[in-house]
């Protein structure tokens, strides 16, 4: 068990104003952590500032290995075909993972390597997305609601890909409002509540 | 790790310059719609073109490095590609610079390899031409480089271009002036060499500090 993450009373604020309560948490490899909380209570902010996207306002946020993030915007080249976008990632993270067929294959994407990626609906960019996680390997994953806009063979999908990443010694937070995931790990739950105007 | 980040992004820039087709032709259209018109305008003397030559060639390459700027950075924030520099073990900094680069290859190149045609249109002295497209070479990356940060600085406003044109034209005025100052110096005869010294120190000036100002620019918009 190896030190992933940890944060030691990191909090995000805009405008002055701090959009969570200081959090405290650890994730060790093999471990799961969900964020909970209404809408509008910073789980986003806080999984773009574990990621490294956002700077903590006080405390500190010390990761320990590359993450990878996986947010609501697609991250993707719309010009681009399936299968360019994923060679980018390859090359681009620097990963050895799946070949980029074989990745698109395992995300229920197999045979649309040359598709623009604009062309994809909402679900497949997501699929899209869950690909990339297999064509560069991080050992920390960050996930941004990653049952948004999924059916329900494509839920199931990201629960096997999480058991399989937390089976290899892989490490997960993820924020999820409906879903929540459905694998044999005990998940680590941070509850944020509404903090500042909005409460 | 950091030159295969970088070699990938300036790839993916490139290919898809390619596959927007018409944008990556404007640079070209910029100089020669330029060069063609303007005699129109001023009168096709020699003595006339020849002594304006530099300068049209010049504005032609500032032009067409200035309409690229809008779509630097804000096409990666909008998609989500931009917050993903931030992630990876490349610095954003290494990043700014490669997305300057292929900036650089798309609008300057095309017009420095066909400056000298459009100058042998303009009449300007054959002996001027290796200064010219050398004022080009050391002069457009630092249209390129003072572009980004003001690009990178203008992310966050919903119409930057007015703000990015009047934040870019005061900082480039110097590279204009030395670059067309070398060409005219080389076309009376005289050595280039005092302007293309200044002209490599503001290249110098701009390659060291932009990446860091526009990294720390673009990570304000991201926030």
């Amino acid at each position: 068990m190896s030190r992933m993450l940890e944060t030691h009373q990191a909090s995000f604020a805009r405008n002055g104003e701090a959009v969570f309560a200081p959090v405290d948490l650890a994730l060790d490899s093999g471990q799961a952590l969900i964020v909970l909380g209404p809408n509008g209570c910073g789980k986003t902010t806080l999984l773009r500032m574990l990621a490294g996207i956002l700077r903590p306002w006080q405390g500190q946020v010390v990761r320990h290995c590359q993450p990878a993030f996986l947010g609501h915007l697609p991250a993707f080249k719309g010009d681009l075909s399936c299968r360019e976008n994923l060679a980018f990632q390859r090359r681009f993270h620097g990963g050895a993972g799946l070949e980029e067929n074989r990745a698109l294959a395992r995300v229920g994407l197999a045979g649309l390597g040359l598709r623009p990626a604009r062309t994809l609906s909402a679900g497949q960019k997501r699929r899209l997305g869950l690909a990339g996680l297999l064509i560069a390997p991080r050992p920390l994953w960050l996930l941004d609601e990653p049952y948004a806009s999924l059916d329900d063979s494509g839920c199931e999908l990201v629960d096997r890909l999480l058991s399989e990443h937390l089976t290899a010694g892989g490490a997960v937070a993820l924020s999820a409002h409906q879903r929540k995931p459905v694998i044999e790990v005990e998940m680590i739950r941070v509850e944020l509540a509404v903090t500042g105007e909005a409460a | 790790m950091i030159v295969s980040s970088m070699s990938a992004l300036i790839a993916r820039d490139l290919r898809l310059a390619v596959r927007h087709g018409g944008e990556s032709l404007m640079p070209l259209i910029f100089l020669f719609s330029v060069i063609i018109l303007i005699p129109l305008g001023v009168g096709p003397g020699p003595n006339l073109l020849s002594a304006i030559a530099p300068g049209m060639i010049w504005v032609a390459a500032l032009l067409s490095s200035l309409l690229a700027l809008e779509n630097l950075f804000r096409p990666d924030l909008d998609d989500g590609t931009l917050e993903q520099w931030w992630i990876g073990q490349c610095p954003a900094g290494a990043l700014v610079v490669a997305r300057l680069f292929s900036h650089w290859l798309i609008t300057a190149v095309p017009v420095i390899v066909f400056a000298p045609l459009a100058a042998q249109m303009l009449y300007l002295p054959a002996e001027a031409l290796p200064v010219l497209v050398l004022s080009l070479l050391i002069g457009t990356p630092v249209l390129s480089l003072v572009g980004g940060l003001a690009a990178a600085l203008t992310l966050g406003t919903n119409r930057g271009s007015v703000l990015l044109s009047i934040l870019v034209f005061p900082l480039i005025v110097p590279v204009l002036i030395f670059a067309t100052g070398a060409v005219s110096a080389a076309a009376d005869g005289m050595s280039a060499s005092a302007h293309l010294g200044l002209l490599a120190s503001l290249l110098i000036l701009a390659i060291t500090l932009v990446p860091l100002a526009t990294s720390a620019a673009l990570r304000l918009n991201i926030e």
